[in-house]
């Protein structure tokens, strides 16, 4: 079943063509990995389908709704949620209370019954902390819940990051860069990390630079050159496609 | 939780002790200006909400205060005896006009200052939502100048409409009564219960504004503040959060002027004033932004020392000056933990311990 369908998208910033005429699918439950040189259009990819960029053209549609005109915030309620290549946590809070943001969407206190503190909201406050320590716990990061966010270390960084987003219960997380800046121990832990949150349940769109790890892990590669599609397939046929070979090494590899 | 009512508990406390103290020195007097204070504090606060946790700042809030003031200020004088509309008709028969005697002994049928007193947070409310929303896309410097032009559109309307008393301003407004014959009134003879009254209001909004804080949509407000991008990209309706929390703070300061307006008799134009503006600001920086009761006592402080007219003619300047040292070395505020350290790096001019960019 189809999760993701991205139809035909283009989009221009003034004279560069930065994604044109784009097409891929994703199946709910894989791991999908857009990958391509730099300055290819994957960021662009990426804020088109989250709602922080709209198509000139071309339909995005999630979950059989069409999205591609919806906003970022809109794009989280209906279940995706993304993360940033640079890491993107909320400074002067503590790692719980990050990933407790990350609840916002499946809870409903408003301002009145927040300035009232209604009976209502104290359920669905600890409702909200059960969860996120139970994020924490699958993480192993419950020992720094509450040390500010941001004084950790890059990598534990990425994966609050990771936390918040999952504490949103996608049914699609897009991770952009998840393994950039990490050291190779990091890195195989962060590939373990995606493998097991596809297992439970949540299908992963990321953009990766790592090629080992993009190998290990994903069930579809898309390459993107200059806004195209060049390639669309398993990742070890990706390895021998002449096409790749030549858009990553240049054409005398050929 | 325990702690927050705990504070609020001790602040209470502390309330009470200035004015036994005011009973025991026999300088009950001061208490005039202190209630006074209770409610420019409200301003205060609710302008911290803004700015300290949703991170937008407002340099027009003295124009909320003032619509707040001047609404009730004018429905509460103008005398509709000889006028014979179906909305006068109405308002009588609903009861929501009061006949009462002016000043020189004749007749005067207004508005009743409880219904002033909802158009006033009515029009507040609706100027607000009109204002903030256009102008609350802006950022940093541009929200700070749109906002500024507010608050001076509000003055010079003040300032220039006959029917407001352009630069006298509306005096001889009424008490404004409360049930069991109570009246918020500046007359001697209830000082002890208007000062109450006051700050119980105060710590009132002051317990609404902390449970907010302490809320889904406080931690929603703090990533706002932190990471706008995130916090939209976690499904956080950032602009609508914005705009609330702006509409919040306005009614803050509307509700304030109408009550300092009914305790005072009246309103002048120079309460519009960019420079009332300024100082709202400077005790929310120095009180340290995002720190609810850091901007209460300070406010309890400096709107005080201004009241009893400490400053002198230098009462704006302090102010502005204020902001700017705030600024320069201080940009998170007086109150805070690490302030003696603080202050011996910036005497020793070791820029170490800086917060990176």
């Amino acid at each position: 079943m189809t999760l993701l369908s991205v139809r035909g998208i283009s989009k221009r910033f003034g004279g560069l063509q930065a994604v044109n005429d784009l097409s891929f699918d994703i199946a709910t439950g894989s791991i999908k990995a857009l990958i391509g040189p730099n300055g290819a259009g994957k960021t662009t990819i990426f804020n088109l389908i989250s709602g922080f960029l709209h198509p000139d053209s071309g339909e995005i549609v999630f979950g059989g709704a069409e999205i591609h005109a919806l906003s970022s915030c809109e794009v989280a309620v209906l279940g995706m949620v993304r993360t940033f290549q640079h890491i993107r946590l909320f400074p002067k809070m503590t790692v719980l209370e990050n990933i407790m943001v990350g609840r916002h969407v499946h809870s409903r206190a408003g301002f009145l019954a927040g300035m009232l503190n209604l009976p209502y909201t104290w359920g669905e406050e600890r409702r909200i902390r059960e969860k996120s320590y139970e994020i924490m716990e699958m993480l192993g990061i419950v020992d720094h819940a509450g040390a500010e966010a941001i004084s950790l270390a890059y990598g534990q960084q990425r994966v609050v990051e990771i936390g918040r987003a999952l504490a949103c219960d996608p049914k699609l997380l897009l991770l952009d860069e998840p393994a950039a800046g990490l050291n190779m121990r990091e890195t195989n832990e962060m590939g373990r990390l995606v493998s097991r949150i596809r297992e439970m349940g949540v299908t992963v769109l990321l953009v990766e630079h790592d090629m080992s790890l993009v190998m290990k892990i994903s069930d579809e590669v898309v390459v993107v050159s200059y806004g195209e599609k060049i390639a669309e397939d398993r990742p070890l046929a990706i390895q021998k496609n002449p096409e790749v070979i030549r858009v990553y090494l240049g054409d005398d590899a050929c | 939780m325990a702690r927050r009512y705990f504070a609020i508990a001790a602040f209470a406390g502390l309330i009470v002790a200035i004015q036994l103290t005011t009973l025991v020195t026999g300088t009950a007097y001061y208490l005039t200006q202190l209630t006074m204070t209770a409610y420019y504090s409200l301003i205060v606060v609710g302008l911290c909400m803004l700015i300290g946790y949703a991170g937008q700042i407002s340099l027009g809030h003295a124009g909320f205060f003032a619509i707040g003031g001047y609404v009730t200020a004018f429905l509460t004088t103008f005398d509709l005896k000889s006028h014979h509309g179906a909305l006068v008709s109405l308002l009588m028969k609903s009861g929501g006009l009061v006949s009462r005697q002016d000043v020189y002994g004749g007749s005067l049928l207004t508005v009743h200052p409880w219904l002033a007193c909802v158009a006033a947070i009515l029009l507040t409310v609706v100027v607000a939502y009109l204002v903030g929303g256009p102008v609350l896309k802006l950022k940093g410097h541009y929200l700070a100048m749109a906002t500024l032009g507010i608050g001076i559109i509000v003055y010079r309307i003040v300032l220039g409409t006959e029917f407001l008393g352009a630069a006298d301003g509306i005096s001889e407004v009424p008490g404004f009564p409360l049930p069991g014959g109570l009246l918020i009134t500046g007359d001697a003879s209830s000082r002890v219960f208007n000062y109450y009254l006051a700050w119980g209001l105060m710590i009132l909004g002051m317990a609404l504004l902390l449970n907010l804080i302490h809320s889904r949509i406080g931690r929603a407000l703090a990533a706002v503040h932190g990471a706008e991008d995130a916090a939209e990209a976690m499904g956080i309706p950032t602009a609508r959060y914005k705009l609330h929390t702006f509409v919040l703070s306005a009614v803050f300061a509307a509700l304030a002027g109408v009550l300092l307006t009914h305790y005072n008799g009246g309103i002048g134009p120079s309460e519009a004033g960019v420079m009332k503006s300024v100082r709202y600001v400077a005790i929310v920086a120095i009180g340290g932004m995002a720190n609810l009761w850091g901007a209460l006592s300070m406010s309890l402080v400096l709107n005080y020392l201004s009241l009893r007219g400490y400053f002198g003619t230098y009462d704006d300047a302090v102010f502005g000056v204020i902001l700017i040292l705030i600024m320069l070395f201080a940009p998170d505020g007086l109150l805070r933990r690490h302030l003696l350290s603080d202050l011996k790096r910036v005497v020793s001019r070791d820029p170490e311990g800086e917060e990176a960019p």
